[in-house]
């Protein structure tokens, strides 16, 4: 049969759609996010688990903080450095957030980088950002 | 042993450790991480274009759709419309739900014997799994395809975060300190994947009649693609990567500006890799169907052959020489010999 034109028209559709990430955003810069450590975290120089660690495995840290508060009613955490931690993500200095400040500066960087939506603050207020 | 599977498997498990030794030991993220998928993506498209368009140059000078229902003919006999397509709307029909559907697959019969009391009985049984379980792997591989777009996009298209919202919509969440299943929120298309394709694994295995026309190639995209869902479900789940560095990794490559992140693990290379073998093989192998089913004969064809002449359209003048004309040549002879002649001579 004489379709040749229409498998052409197929083979092109198909050539653009795979290609479509690389004509898209071709020459574009790459902006690889960078969450800003506030004041205070930089001067405390350390977290509840060295970086790397905390950067794969935040997210499961809280979960287990979460369940143990509020089953067990532990909360404080040890971290393996000896420091104590208050349990929480957003009560007091000495919480997440009592270091880092900033979710829009520190969380959300990343978490819209990648496409990530926690779901801590459908529960939790989220801390006051500074104008 | 089967030694199709045996030898389907070590080759997966090979290019697991290949990847990983190049990388691990050999430092060769550049290679695994950049020039790779570049060849890859660039044989992918043209592979499959050759190949498309070889099935374009054959000829097919008649029509073969196969007919699942009665053709249309007398206006008081019901003609089945999209079963035994005389236009090409009905075609296109046929072919739409051929392609989201997979109908043909869903007519899938098993034939089986039975002992009975007058003797052995054969059976053809309506057999769906195939069809339910064909449907399960191909759709969640697609939402598993788009879902990594937003790895591809930056900002991340609005679509492909409705999609994982709906993708993640069974919350499943089981945390203790020494394992926790559930964050970064689970995606149901990649266990159904995994679930699928275990399954279209365990049909060759299990059943000795598919056991018995199954060849290395059957196995090894089933292997591949269960060890490509099986290493995204570890680094999500349970080992962990540096999914910013990730994001930074393939956002360089699609801007053409690449870039290597250092805390990226080997193991999302092994996956980066066999994808990459994914995307090679692809054009080459079976899985060439996916482009294939666009343009089979069978499907995409009308049935209109009765109602209309179909002429080869390469078909040459043929030179003929018609009984007129012939008894033209012999007439004289023809009466002498006493035969009968059309026309009488003058």
């Amino acid at each position: 049969m004489n379709d040749k034109k229409w498998i052409i028209a197929g083979l092109l559709l198909f050539t653009v759609v795979v290609l479509s990430p690389v004509l898209w955003n071709a020459f574009k810069t790459p902006t690889p996010p960078e969450p800003v450590l506030s004041a205070k975290a930089k001067a405390a120089g350390y977290c509840v688990l060295a970086k790397d660690q905390m950067k794969a495995g935040h997210m499961q840290i809280l979960d287990v903080w979460r369940d143990a508060v509020v089953r067990q009613g532990e909360r404080v955490y040890k971290s393996t450095n000896g420091k104590e931690f208050n349990m929480s993500l957003s009560s007091g200095e000495n919480s997440c957030i009592g270091c880092h400040t900033s979710k829009v500066e520190f969380c959300d960087k990343c978490h819209n980088y990648t496409s990530v939506r926690p779901y801590c603050w459908d529960c939790h207020n989220a801390p006051k950002e500074a104008m | 042993m089967n030694v199709h599977y045996l030898f389907s498997l070590i080759a997966v498990v090979a290019l697991c450790l290949i990847a990983f030794v190049g990388v691990e030991w050999l430092g060769l993220q550049a290679l695994f991480g950049v020039v790779l998928p570049y060849a890859a993506v660039l044989t992918f498209v043209v592979a499959f274009w050759y190949r498309v368009w070889s099935w374009a140059r054959s000829p097919v000078p008649f029509r073969i759709p196969t007919t699942c229902g009665q053709q249309k003919s007398l206006p008081w006999i019901n003609a089945a419309k999209i079963d035994n397509p005389t236009t090409t709307g009905a075609v296109i029909v046929r072919m739409l739900l051929e392609i989201f559907c997979f109908r043909s697959l869903f007519r899938n019969t098993h034939m089986s014997f039975h002992e009975t009391g007058t003797g052995v009985r054969i059976t053809y049984r309506w057999e769906i799994w195939l069809w339910v379980f064909a449907m399960a792997f191909h759709y969640s591989f697609l939402v598993v395809l788009l879902r990594h777009m937003r790895f591809f996009f930056e900002p991340v298209p609005m679509v492909i975060q409705l999609l994982e919202n709906l993708d993640s919509f069974f919350r499943i969440e089981w945390m203790s300190s020494v394992v926790g299943i559930g964050l970064p929120g689970v995606f149901v298309s990649g266990l159904v994947l995994l679930a699928a394709v275990t399954f279209l694994f365990l049909r060759r295995l299990l059943s000795p009649k598919i056991r018995y026309i199954s060849l290395a190639a059957d196995y090894f995209p089933l292997f591949l693609i269960m060890a490509i869902a099986l290493t995204g479900i570890m680094m999500r789940y349970f080992l962990k990567t540096d999914i910013v560095g990730v994001k930074s990794l393939v956002w360089g490559l699609v801007t053409l500006q690449p870039a290597l992140p250092e805390t990226v693990g080997s193991l999302f290379y092994v996956h980066l890799f066999l994808v990459t073998v994914l995307l090679v093989y692809f054009p080459f192998s079976k899985l060439m169907h996916m482009g294939g089913v666009f343009l089979s004969p069978t499907r995409n064809l009308t049935t209109d052959t009765r109602a209309r002449r179909h002429v080869n359209p390469w078909n040459y003048p043929v030179k003929v020489h018609t009984y007129e004309e012939y008894e033209d040549d012999f007439r004289e002879k023809m009466i002498d010999a006493g035969l009968p002649v059309e026309k009488e001579q003058e």
